[in-house]
């Protein structure tokens, strides 16, 4: 009994060893180290006179928490812009993970009377009644990307084009098709999350295709993963067996894709992508996957939105304009990246 | 047809059987009979209380092969090409693969009268944590290692805390599903994660002898599985911790440990699926395999998986993940919408529990019943 007992310590020894050993490995195992992300920003000194130093402003940010890697070049983009500016201090407040909560700290944040603030809301009705508020105490907002509902409750409006994406993609798909001669092209669709941007994203494209006299001819939805979108893909090429373009709305969910289209084996058609990211842009720029070209939904308008707020602080116009003032509102052009402009796209790649 | 006086059923030959067999309806026989032979064996296999598990699986089988049979009517150009229906299997297998290997450990857990409700996310923990540099820096053999012991460990905390920590399953194993899917996060620092392992992404993309390795790794784990719970006595125990807990205790088995060793077996076919997942997609991120636990509970629940536990088979499993993938590829060669093809499942879940409630012995002596009581 005691011998046997003995071997079952021992055993129970080898084993917690074994575990504890494991488990040092492992927690070694999670350092994710990646060189610094390159940042989106504008020299200062290029361009016309707006970049001359001004009156000293303060800037305050809020965005919702960095939860992929597009909202992620948000945070950094803002941050990188406001240090290259010798003028602008930017006071960052943690936009949490719901409305809720970016409400609260905006209030601690209109409360320092900053000389202006950047809003990324996590929904623009729900913040809308705080930004309104920041209005009236004379703090001018510059909201970025997903509109607030009153046009009162913001000084500028910067934001993205998620239709025009659409239109993009379908005008160089519809081009290429129509240069080559295609008559009855099948064409692909893998749309993300079927949500508002989604089906405004699909529409874009659907519009574009119709110009030419084509349409979609399958559509699957992934939800902007990259397991997803594999999965997505597999069935498409499947219900597919031959096609003549692609469009993936997003690069996140396209290393899946792509991912998908070579384990298939298939390459007789060509692929465009969506958002800019930078897997996306080097693997245009290497031309050796199907991915031709991508259409931008570009985080840079996070550096813009610093950019004009703090021209609007220091009550100066855009050095090109005529106005002596900043515009009201800025719809950001979806850019198409192809082989030829992928270099120059580079910086811009999140 | 229907005036026939009832006749007995045939002698049984199986000992279990009951003595006095209700009388056969004629009209019941003839459907029997286009499943069964119609021998009185075989019929009274049919009827009878054994292979209750069989005839689930059989009743699958139909619904798989009334799914192909849609698919054919529907888009009978793809499916003239031998090649392409031939491919289309293996994109419907490799579709259910990763699932499937989840789903094995789930049916287990649900057997042994619990839920595992943190599967997705310990796949995606395993996943990121996998795919880190610092991981991918000892090669393909180092990523395989992490997956599974994350798998494995995290399953045992979720074993620990329900055995031990006496955790109702489901609410121990939600507070995973949001803690490892948080952990995931921080790891990856949300981003997406490139698998730079050529092996590791050979996986999905290779084939061997025709059939893709992940068809060989989910018939794999899948033939262990039936193994484990059919030929062992750790099967047997779980069958018997899942339909009597106190019997089992009494019986001598060690009820608590055994029911965290099923948790621990369910994470390690997360850490496995983990593998597959990453190398299909060639990557990795926080919110991969999302809302699989509920793939995998429901394949299991329309496998003939009894929610309460103490009954289920693994086959039966796999077929529901089959059915499963077959829907979604029969919707995507259909060109129908996701919102659709979700729709049909849910309607599926529901009609294969309502067919289990549905018992085959009690159907018959209602039908005598009435019939009794017609003729008096």
């Amino acid at each position: 009994m005691t011998q046997h007992s003995r071997d079952l310590s021992r055993r129970r020894l080898l084993f917690g060893g074994a575990a504890v050993g494991a488990a040092t490995l492992l927690t070694a195992c999670t350092s994710n180290e990646t060189p610094a992300a390159s940042t989106q920003t504008k020299a200062a000194g290029d361009g016309a006179g707006n970049n001359a130093p001004g009156k000293k402003v303060v800037i305050g940010f809020s965005a919702p928490a960095a939860d992929h890697g597009w909202m992620g070049a948000i945070h950094a983009n803002a941050k990188a812009q406001a240090a290259a500016y010798s003028d602008v201090e930017l006071k960052e407040v943690d936009g949490g993970s719901n409305s809720e909560a970016q409400r609260s700290t905006l209030g601690t944040l209109i409360a320092q009377k900053p000389d202006i603030i950047v809003v990324l809301p996590h929904d623009g009705k729900e913040v809308n009644a705080v930004a309104l508020q920041a209005m009236q105490a004379g703090i001018p907002i510059v909201n970025l990307d997903r509109a607030f509902p009153d046009a009162l409750a913001s000084r500028l409006v910067i934001k993205g084009d998620n239709y025009g994406m659409g239109v993009s993609a379908g005008h160089f798909i519809g081009k290429q098709l129509k240069d080559k001669g295609v008559a009855n092209p099948v064409i692909g669709e893998i749309a993300g999350l079927e949500i508002p941007l989604t089906v405004e994203r699909s529409a874009g494209f659907a519009a574009a295709l119709a110009t030419y006299g084509f349409k979609v001819s399958n559509r699957r939805s992934a939800e902007f993963t990259s397991d997803s979108g594999q999965r997505e893909a597999a069935q498409l090429l499947q219900a597919l067996p031959k096609i003549d373009a692609i469009w993936n709305h997003d690069d996140d969910q396209g290393i899946g894709v792509l991912a998908a289209i070579n384990q298939a084996g298939r390459k007789e058609f060509f692929m465009v992508g969506g958002a800019g990211a930078k897997v996306a842009i080097d693997a245009i720029k290497a031309d050796n996957t199907v991915l031709k070209a991508t259409v931008t939904y570009n985080p840079s308008m996070a550096s813009s939105a610093i950019s004009l707020a703090r021209l609007i602080a220091q009550g100066r116009g855009l050095g090109d304009l005529t106005e002596l003032q900043v515009p009201k509102e800025v719809t950001l052009a979806s850019e198409t990246i192809t082989k030829e402009n992928a270099s120059s796209y580079e910086k811009l790649g999140f | 047809m229907s005036d026939a006086t009832p006749t007995p059923t045939a002698t049984p030959e199986r000992p279990q059987l009951p003595a006095q067999s209700p009388p056969v309806d004629p009209a019941e026989t003839a459907v029997a009979g286009d499943k069964a032979a119609s021998t009185g064996n075989r019929l009274s296999w049919w009827r009878g209380n054994g292979g209750e598990g069989a005839k689930r699986n059989l009743g699958l089988i139909g619904v798989l092969a009334a799914l192909i049979a849609v698919g054919a009517i529907t888009k009978p150009d793809l499916y003239g090409d031998p090649t392409w229906v031939w491919n289309n299997i293996l994109a419907i297998l490799q579709l259910a693969s990763v699932v499937g290997v989840v789903t094995v450990g789930m049916t287990f857990v649900i057997i042994g009268g619990g839920i595992d409700l943190s599967v997705g996310a310990i796949v995606a923990l395993a996943g990121v944590w996998c795919t880190t540099v610092a991981t991918q820096s000892y090669g393909a053999g180092g990523m395989i290692f992490a997956a599974i012991a994350v798998g494995i460990c995290v399953g045992l905390v979720n074993g620990v805390l329900i055995s031990y920590g006496r955790l109702v399953p489901f609410i121990a194993t939600l507070a995973m599903l949001v803690a490892a899917r948080g952990l995931a996060a921080s790891i990856s620092n949300k981003q997406t994660q490139v698998s730079t392992s050529t092996f590791i992404n050979d996986i999905a993309a290779r084939k061997v002898l025709g059939i893709p390795i992940l068809v060989y790794i989910l018939g794999a784990v899948v033939l262990a599985g039936w193994v484990l719970l059919n030929r062992t006595t750790f099967g047997r125990r779980t069958i018997a911790v899942g339909g009597n807990p106190e019997a089992a205790r009494l019986a001598g088995i060690n009820v608590r440990r055994h029911t965290m060793l099923l948790y621990a077996l369910s994470g390690l076919c997360c850490g496995i699926a983990a593998i597959m997942l990453t190398s299909q997609a060639t990557s990795a991120q926080a919110a991969m395999a999302n809302l699989y636990e509920l793939d995998a509970i429901a394949a299991a629940i329309i496998g003939g998986t009894l929610l309460s536990g103490g009954r289920g088979t693994i086959i039966g499993s796999l077929l529901g993940v089959i059915i499963f993938a077959t829907i979604t590829n029969l919707f995507a060669i259909n060109g129908l919408s996701i919102e659709a093809q979700n729709m049909v499942k849910g309607g599926i879940i529901v009609a294969a529990v309502l067919v289990q409630q549905f018992q085959f012995k009690s159907f018959t002596r209602l039908l005598a019943r009435n019939r009794l009581t017609t003729n008096t």
